[in-house]
């Protein structure tokens, strides 16, 4: 006997599903600027970068992706869903009591989701030390942190920022949403923070996939990457 | 200094042939693991006087399955970064072993931001935390060994003051010294040896309790004579008093509760200033255990206790 076929999910996802998905949590198809902000990048990770798997979420081989910036969950639990890390059905009950989907996410309730977030300025130290812990254990993984542009006013990020580069935490990579929402701003730009120190930085626009997917598998050996995804200027 | 001597022996030991232990500084002590840092280069991370990152960074090493001690003076291990201790390693259901220096007033000459008297109140307000006050250097390495075969969120308070005996259970509760008719008294880690002295001719219980959390409410219970009770902790006065209060909530009972007062003088001088200031010498807590038992009064609540 001679398998011809492997096993395939049911529905391969694709991008154009996500704003139906987006519907049920919102219910129509006006999605605040904090969910769709981060959405282009959360699915090309999902899509083309990360190593997860929906079926063995826990795989001890798996890339860690933080979604630090919690606020405005809903294009994360869209992509989730769309790659079957839970039932699209619990899009439905967003944010209702006893739904596992809140308003920021919480990983002691979502499959594939790594952290509790909602305060800013957590994600960033945390992945320092994840990235130092799988390097410890010899674990190739990589530690993939999401924040955004205002998230980095929280100083705790410039404490870790400087503790990833003097380690050189390549397997490390921070991904700033940059929709121009810091009240002070960032004069010179975001990446000029992170190259003082010493990561390998990117500015992209936050729309373009194969710029994201580009700058999101490129190593730089002994730096951390920091990709500056710029997308529309919140309102 | 000779817990910290302690600390830093053990970790290292534990460092070398456990895997899964790593250990993230923030400068302090960071010159005791040098030789460490060199043999582990990947598991001995000092972050620098950044002590955000030193809490975020060790849940993170928790995250990746080590087991991660973190440390420094108590009000930059606890205080500063109190966010991250109840975010980074409380809400992510991640563990580490907390093991500060400095206690309430031992370095009283470098005045009070080096103070930490509240540490353990603060802790008081986040679930799950086991905390170990050690009155000795061999029960510092009882609780640093014991804790690096768990995952669990241990805070361990080193202190500069010792007791001259180790008198810690393995099981974390509270040690019978003494047995009286009168009021029960719990010296809590480095008290010991003061309370001793100071309820010398006494008629009263004395318990020592060097893991305070979980708070060993069941064998005071069963030890109480008179239903009175005297804290004596080397913190925040009145820090286990709802500990206690919740062990003895079926019992009419008194409860007199030593500690360090909420305001820290401004004063610098030797932690035993500090100590008489605060009646927190052996004079001081005799005067008060003995204003607290009121003879007259033993034998009606020793009947009501008996039944």
């Amino acid at each position: 006997m001679v398998l011809t076929t492997a096993p395939t999910t049911p529905h391969t996802p694709t991008y154009n599903d996500l704003p139906v998905l987006l519907s049920r949590m919102t219910g129509d198809e006006k999605h605040e600027p904090s969910a769709t902000s981060t959405l282009d990048v959360l699915w090309v990770l999902y899509q083309r970068v990360l190593n997860v798997d929906p079926r063995n979420p826990e795989a001890a081989d798996r890339d860690r992706f933080l979604l630090s910036k919690g606020h405005g969950p809903m294009a994360y639990y869209a992509v989730l869903a769309a790659h079957g890390f839970f039932p699209v059905e619990w899009l439905d009950e967003f944010g209702q009591p006893g739904s596992p989907l809140g308003h920021h996410p919480d990983g002691a309730l979502i499959p594939g989701v790594e952290i509790a977030s909602g305060s800013l300025g957590h994600g960033l130290p945390l992945g320092v030390g994840l990235a130092l812990g799988l390097r410890a254990n010899g674990n190739d993984a990589r530690t993939i942190v999401l924040v955004g542009d205002a998230e980095l006013d929280e100083g705790s990020n410039h404490e870790a920022i400087v503790v990833g580069a003097a380690y050189g935490l390549d397997a490390l990579t921070v991904v700033v949403i940059d929709n121009d929402s810091s009240s002070l701003g960032w004069p010179g730009g975001i990446a000029r923070r992170f190259a003082t120190e010493g990561w390998a930085t990117v500015d992209v626009n936050g729309r373009d996939h194969d710029a994201l997917t580009r700058a999101l598998t490129t190593h730089h050996s002994g730096r951390p990457t920091a990709v500056v995804a710029a997308v529309e200027p919140r309102k | 200094m000779i817990m910290r001597d302690r600390f830093a022996t053990v970790t290292s030991e534990l460092l070398d042939n456990d895997p899964r232990v790593s250990l993230v500084l923030a400068d302090i002590s960071a010159d005791r693991f040098a030789e460490s840092q060199h043999q582990h280069p990947d598991r001995v991370i000092n972050v620098g006087i950044r002590e955000q990152a030193l809490i975020g960074t060790a849940a993170g090493m928790a995250h990746s399955g080590l087991r991660p001690y973190a440390h420094s003076y108590a009000p930059f291990l606890v205080e500063r970064p109190f966010e991250q201790l109840k975010l980074d390693l409380g809400h992510q259901d991640l563990g580490a072993v907390l093991v500060s220096i400095g206690a309430s007033y031992d370095a009283s000459d470098v005045g009070y931001t080096h103070h930490a008297p509240g540490d353990i109140a603060l802790l008081d307000t986040l679930p799950e935390w086991t905390v170990h006050v050690p009155g000795h250097p061999d029960e510092v390495e009882a609780f640093l060994r014991a804790a690096s075969q768990t995952d669990e969120r241990v805070y361990v308070r080193l202190s500069e003051n010792a007791n001259a005996t180790a008198h810690h259970r393995p099981d974390g509760g509270f040690q019978v010294l003494r047995q009286g008719t009168g009021p029960t008294v719990v010296a809590v880690g480095p008290m010991l040896d003061r309370v001793l002295a100071a309820t010398a001719g006494l008629d009263v219980t004395v318990l020592y309790a060097s893991t305070v959390r979980p708070f060993d409410g069941e064998t005071l219970r069963f030890v109480l004579a008179e239903p009175a009770v005297v804290l004596v902790e080397p913190y925040l006065r009145g820090t286990s008093a709802p500990e206690v209060a919740r062990a003895l909530t079926d019992i009419p009972h008194r409860q007199l509760a030593l500690g360090v007062p909420p305001h820290t003088a401004r004063f610098y001088g030797r932690p035993r200033d500090h100590d008489a200031a605060y009646g927190l010498d052996v004079a001081g807590i005799r005067a008060r255990i003995t204003a607290f038992s009121p003879t007259d009064d033993h034998e009606r609540y020793a009947t009501h206790v008996t039944g």
